[in-house]
């Protein structure tokens, strides 16, 4: 482990989103065997911080993200976030809330609302802005995130890089602790990803939330995250941890440099042994 | 605006009911006046010809022609095309009496009151059987237990329920719209992807707000197919309750044409119920493509 030591961040941090996950055991039971799904996890998250969950796919890593949204319950162990308990065994189930905000692997922008009325949708079902508000703030939001004049138009009729950009800044209308990304590229081109990620910096960098994001991408990961959490396959668990000392701001440049190719080698091992271990297993994609 | 300054012209000329106007794009009834123009400019109106032209062409020599059998027994297009123009109809029943539209009237009237009915009801009983799993356990085993039997077994009872044949007719047509509407509404609500009410959650809505603004409008292509589905089946049982009750509609007409020995004026009652049924799917569907904007475009995009 060459990269123990985290750089100091070039950007002021904020002082809120920090998450602890303590000792978090899932398991599922669906037909009489139980499944253990997430196995005694534990990882802390600073405030401000992007952390990438690396697995393969079916590893369990949603599964954590589902706990911290508040979608599934916990068996064991306790959730925090900035210290106030989330999840724990007495309150198996988070409630969800405009303070953690998830992006979808497969986007959920509501087709049948435009742009602006999907970003405008959190402040105003809330009650904390009247529509004309909502809508100019919105307006604003997304012309800063440079979506402007995609605004009155549904969904569906703009590029899948565009709608996961309006659904990032539908999140950040509601001023979120935390951006939980369930492998929100997924399904994008590596032209179209490449292009994704400075823009998903670029709006980091001026909103400094923190970021929890699922991918099963090594190199998106160490382009993108503070910290890479690799873990391993059903049951999950981290099985290595790297602090990635590249200084932010980052660019496109940093992939080709001497160093990102040493942190890759670093890591790749870990994560193609879990790949196998999941890939044995059977492991559905989800 | 999209496209060629004639369409500019005729979006602008029409007043854009919402009251809003969204850049470059063409909105509402406007949108639908849209697409209804360029299916005129294409070659599909062309194609729509020629398929009725066979169709009425075989009809002709098979019956009138070549005489096969079975079709030798039906009425001729040129009688009935004949009784149908004729000022003076031999059988009593033609575009020039009154009595024909009377009974068009009476006919629409009554399927218009049974959807109604069925569509106000049955679109919230739907939506809460998709949306409530507690009232779908109590309901729909009963709900599916009805659902198969065939209007024309509810006939006795509905004479015997209702005392007035005309209440018995709207009941027996809303029952089976009823049902449609109810079905696919409830298969809507379940076709909802679960991320967008956990998206709405995260986002801060309440289980009111969600329902109003991810059930309902997640709901709405499945409950327009069901509508349009409804709107047939309406057609179907209203005819089928027109034959057994009731004094005036075409199914009427084509019922005591047939104990009259009136060949021509059933097959001018069986158009007619063609024409009519199809004029009001056709408005369901207007008003869904109206209420579903962003679905039609999704669907203009993908070349449909």
């Amino acid at each position: 482990m060459s990269a123990m030591v985290a750089a100091a961040p070039p950007l002021t941090r904020p002082t809120r989103g920090a998450i602890v996950i303590d000792d978090v055991v899932k398991i599922y039971d669906p037909d009489g065997a139980a499944v253990m799904a997430v196995d005694h996890c534990s990882l802390e998250i600073e405030a401000g911080e992007i952390c990438m969950i690396v697995g393969p796919s079916g590893c369990g890593k949603t599964t954590l993200l589902n706990a911290i949204a508040g979608f599934h319950e916990i068996t064991s162990g306790r959730i925090l976030l900035d210290g106030e308990v989330l999840c724990s065994s007495e309150k198996p189930k988070a409630d969800p809330g405009s303070d953690r905000i998830v992006v979808f692997q497969n986007g959920a922008l509501f087709p049948w609302k435009t742009n602006l009325d999907n970003v405008a949708f959190g402040p105003l079902m809330q009650g904390q802005l009247n529509k004309s508000d909502a809508l100019e703030k919105a307006r604003g939001m997304m012309a800063d995130a440079g979506l402007a004049g995609v605004e009155h138009n549904f969904p569906g009729e703009v590029s899948s890089g565009m709608r996961r950009r309006v659904e990032i800044v539908r999140a950040l209308m509601n001023d979120p602790k935390v951006l939980l990304l369930d492998e929100p590229y997924r399904a994008l081109d590596s032209l179209t990803k490449s292009v994704m990620h400075e823009a998903l910096l670029e709006i980091y960098y001026k909103n400094k939330v923190t970021i929890f994001f699922i991918t099963h991408d090594l190199e998106e990961a160490i382009f993108l995250g503070h910290k890479v959490a690799i873990m391993t396959t059903r049951p999950c668990k981290p099985k290595k941890i790297l602090e990635v000392d590249i200084p932010h701001p980052r660019d496109y440049s940093v992939l080709t440099s001497k160093h990102f190719r040493e942190l890759m080698e670093e890591t790749n091992e870990a994560v193609h042994e879990e790949a196998l271990k999941a890939f044995a297993a059977g492991e559905k994609e989800g | 605006m999209s496209g060629e300054p004639g369409e500019t012209r005729l979006a602008e000329s029409i007043v854009d009911i919402r009251g809003r106007k969204r850049d470059g794009h063409v909105q509402g009834i406007n949108l639908t006046l849209y697409r209804l123009l360029q299916w005129s400019r294409s070659p599909r109106p062309y194609l729509m010809l020629i398929g009725f032209a066979l169709f009425l062409g075989f009809w002709y020599l098979s019956v009138e022609v070549w005489k096969l059998p079975r079709f030798r027994e039906m009425p001729g297009i040129t009688d009935v095309i004949k009784e149908w123009l004729s000022p003076n109809p031999t059988y009593g029943l033609s575009l020039y009496t009154e009595e024909y539209y009377q009974h068009i009237g009476v006919s629409v009237w009554r399927v218009t009151q049974a959807f109604f009915l069925a569509t106000v009801l049955g679109v919230p009983f739907g939506l809460f059987l998709g949306w409530s799993k507690k009232f779908k356990e109590y309901v729909f085993p009963v709900f599916e237990t009805l659902r198969p039997i065939p209007i024309l077994a509810w006939v006795p009872l509905a004479i015997v329920m209702f005392i007035a044949s005309e209440s018995a007719v709207i009941y027996l047509t809303f029952l089976a719209s009823f049902f449609a509407t109810a079905l696919n509404t409830m298969l809507g609500v379940e076709s909802i992807d679960e991320s967008y009410v956990r998206a709405a959650n995260c986002l801060g809505a309440s289980k009111s707000q969600v329902f109003r603004h991810v059930i309902v409008p997640g709901a709405l292509p499945f409950i327009f197919t069901g509508l349009q589905i409804s709107i047939g089946v309406s057609w179907f049982s209203l005819v089928a309750a027109e034959m057994v009750s009731g004094q005036y509609g075409l199914g009427y007409v084509i019922n005591t044409s047939y104990t009259m020995v009136r060949y021509p004026t059933i097959v001018i009652g069986m158009i007619t119920l063609g024409a009519v049924g199809y004029v009001t799917s056709a408005m369901v569907r207007l008003v869904g493509d109206y209420l579903m904007q962003w679905r039609t475009r999704e669907l203009a995009l993908g070349g449909q």
